[in-house]
């Protein structure tokens, strides 16, 4: 990364990295991010994280980008992850354990339904 | 009733009127008039819109339209071009604004995610999916359109408050570093959050450390400090590794170090961990820990702002301060000064925790109540139970029972309910909670962290706690009760600082709002609450028992004798209250008594 030496770099990184942003969406890659905060790991996040790879790897799925985030402060609904289907929207899913994760992986990722049981309702 | 076909609201809000929304008010009549759609188009004020920075605007109904940077002489063209011609005045169109999105996107309704507006949604360990949601964009501002007086105006502006819990006024802080004399000062970031289930700053420095760390270098930038320090506990070891990721990344990138953005003020930051003592999380106790001495808080004045970090002035805030200041900045001191209460502006994150159906992090304006907190956000008691009390503030702040649940939330109305804000750290306890247990379990835990440099605070928490433990184990005397209120206001006015001056709180607000537990604890031998080991018994019902022996089977002392299909008895001094018996019985035949 080059620094940023002016008010316009700064603004042209943000550019970039709004239109990498853009180019993941419209690539009609899924993207997979997984909740790895203190509460997310504690509740089996790395767990949910190894059965989603594995999964990816036993059944050779491509264009899946598997990615992590912090947490989203919904705690008791921990391991959370969020799935996003090309330009669809993001669906956020809880209590994912691995099991669920297989399922979501097998029923959202690949069959592209999405699995109601275990979306978290805003 | 009139009937009209069109509604254009006009924000009046005061930036707004400023900017001449009266003006545009009057030349929408006047050209309404003029057209002759004064009959169709009905204008109205309504109050702030979209962000007054941008305004006047104004609203079109149905449509939904939203105008934005009107002047006077823009109104005949919108005019013509909306309510005669029926086509949108594109040019004056506000665009779809970001920021106003992530606000409705929070997870519960009630919420409003300023602080916690990234968490979850970014990859904390890039730096560059930061710099995609306007990060540093503040800072670039900072360095560049502003001199450190206007930094600290618009946080005075905005009514920013020390969000670790006292409440300081953020910009009188800033400015009292700024105007000390000595020169090399320097910046601290509190995150040694020690209150037993909070939670929120650590959730921010794992999932959005670069918003901490751009309104650290801002501060810095505001009071003239050349180095910045982050206290975070060691107990948080995701947090650790973030910061420090997103600092060498930042660094790299230019946005630490020397000459930061090309301008002539350089800053830069390192993160200290603390080895877990609670008192570090007070500010000259901390100090101490980072200069590498022991963690013992020493008297104020002088104020950290005078003589700080090696003697130097210095700057503390909190996590979710420093957090707060990028968006003031980007969004402007108004926008944020338009949440919250009179004295409390902006939002707040608390941790939920205990007996609530929705346990983790809520960010919440000012001014929401506990009941909306614990049964709007939080989703009510667990397992249907009853409310009893919710404790604000962690360790040292109080327990409130019902009738405060309508209380707004803000610094002032806790103090007064006799509560502290703390660093937002809430524990909700349904009905099946003892009180007397309660305020035993926070006073073991204030008793263990006090770190014993003055008398009343080392001494004093350990008498309270010897005469809780007594009155719970079933031999409290009369007498205790004024004992404890003695020792509460005692440990209050002479304590050295303000672990020892907030410990008896829990006991103090319990003893105000639940004096009859204590009460019945001491003179009546019981627990209401059925909690307290030593004042409870568990009874086998003779008619409810089939003689099954599956409870004495599972009892581990054999208190438990009966012959098969005859009802069971409970030795009481052989049982140790451990209640397997009661979780094991198929038939509902224990209780407690």
């Amino acid at each position: 990364m080059s620094p940023i030496k002016s008010l316009e770099d700064l603004k042209r990184v943000r550019e970039e990295a709004l239109e990498k942003r853009r180019v993941k969406a419209n690539s009609g890659e899924i993207q997979i991010i997984v909740g790895m905060g203190t509460t997310g790991i504690a509740a089996g996040a790395r767990e949910t994280m190894k059965a989603i790879l594995d999964t990816i790897e036993k059944d050779s799925l491509t264009g899946i980008i598997v990615t992590q985030t912090g947490g989203f402060g919904l705690d008791a609904n921990e391991p959370i992850i969020q799935v996003i289907v090309g330009d669809q929207p993001k669906v956020t899913y809880g209590k994912v354990t691995a099991e669920v994760a297989r399922q979501i992986m097998k029923e959202h990722v690949v069959g592209g339904k999405v699995v109601q049981e275990y979306v978290i309702q805003a | 009733m009139k009937y009209y076909r069109s509604h254009v609201l006009v924000s009046v809000d005061p930036e707004c009127v400023k900017r001449g929304a009266h003006e545009i008010l009057d030349a929408l009549q006047d050209e309404l008039v003029a057209e002759g759609l004064i009959d169709e188009v009905q204008v109205l004020e309504t109050s702030r819109i979209g962000d007054p920075a941008q305004g006047p605007d104004m609203m079109v109904y149905p449509e939904g339209t939203h105008y934005i940077g009107l002047t006077a002489n823009d109104i005949p063209y919108i005019v013509k071009e909306h309510f005669l011609k029926g086509r949108v005045a594109a040019k004056f169109v506000a665009p779809e604004k970001a920021a106003v999105e992530s606000e409705l996107s929070a997870p519960t309704i009630k919420e409003i995610r300023v602080v916690l507006r990234n968490c979850g949604k970014i990859d904390p360990e890039n730096i560059e999916e930061y710099i995609a949601e306007d990060g540093y964009m503040a800072l670039a501002k900072v360095l560049t359109d502003c001199t450190p007086d206007q930094v600290i105006d618009m946080v005075m502006r905005s009514g920013l408050r020390g969000r670790g819990g006292a409440g300081f006024p953020t910009a009188k802080k800033w400015s009292l570093a700024r105007d000390a004399v000595l020169p090399e000062k320097y910046i601290i970031c509190n995150a040694d959050e020690g209150d037993p289930g909070a939670f929120m700053n650590r959730l921010v420095l794992e999932s959005d450390p670069h918003s901490v760390v751009e309104g650290m270098i801002i501060a810095a930038y505001a009071i003239g400090a050349v180095r910045g320090y982050i206290y975070c506990r060691a107990e948080y070891p995701i947090a650790v590794r973030t910061l420090n990721l997103a600092i060498r990344q930042a660094r790299s990138m230019g946005l630490l170090g020397d000459n930061i953005l090309g301008t002539n003020f350089s800053f830069d930051l390192e993160v200290r961990m603390g080895a877990g003592a609670f008192v570090c999380g007070e500010e000259t106790a901390l100090m101490s820990s980072i200069e590498g001495k022991r963690g013992e808080p020493r008297p104020r004045p002088p104020f950290p702002a005078v003589k700080g970090l090696w003697g130097r002035p210095t700057n503390i805030n909190n996590v979710e301060t420093y957090a707060n200041v990028p968006q003031i900045i980007l969004k402007g001191p108004e926008w944020f000064a338009s949440m919250g209460t009179e004295k409390s502006k902006g939002t707040k994150t608390f941790a939920l925790a205990g007996d609530v159906s929705h346990t983790g992090l809520i960010e919440v304006p000012f001014g929401i109540s506990l009941r909306e907190i614990v049964y709007d956000v939080g989703g009510g008691i667990k397992d249907g139970k009853g409310f009893k009390a919710i404790q604000t503030g962690g360790p040292m702040g109080g327990c409130l029972p019902a009738q405060f649940l309508d209380l707004p939330v803000d610094y002032e109305t806790l103090g007064q309910a006799g509560s502290i804000m703390g660093s937002g750290g809430m524990i909700i306890m349904d009905d099946e909670t003892c009180m007397v247990d309660i305020a035993r379990f926070f006073m073991e835990f204030t008793q263990d962290e006090s770190c014993g440099k003055c008398t009343p605070c080392r001494v004093g928490t350990r008498r309270i706690l010897e005469i809780l433990e007594r009155i719970c184990a079933g031999k409290g005397k009369h007498g205790d009760i004024e004992t404890l209120e003695m020792l509460c206001k005692e440990i209050k006015t002479t304590s050295l600082c303000g672990l020892g001056q907030g410990a008896p709180n829990p006991v103090e607000s319990t003893l105000k709002h639940f004096r009859h537990e204590y009460e019945a604890h001491i003179y009546e031998k019981r627990c209401p609450a059925k909690v307290c080991k030593s004042l409870i018994r568990y009874e086998i019902s003779p008619e409810a028992c089939t003689g099954c022996t599956v409870c004495a089977r599972n009892c581990p002392v054999t208190a438990i004798t009966g012959e098969r299909r005859h009802a069971h008895i409970i030795n009481p001094d052989t049982c140790i209250r451990c209640g397997i018996c009661m979780q094991v019985c198929n038939f509902n035949a224990i209780s407690i008594k």
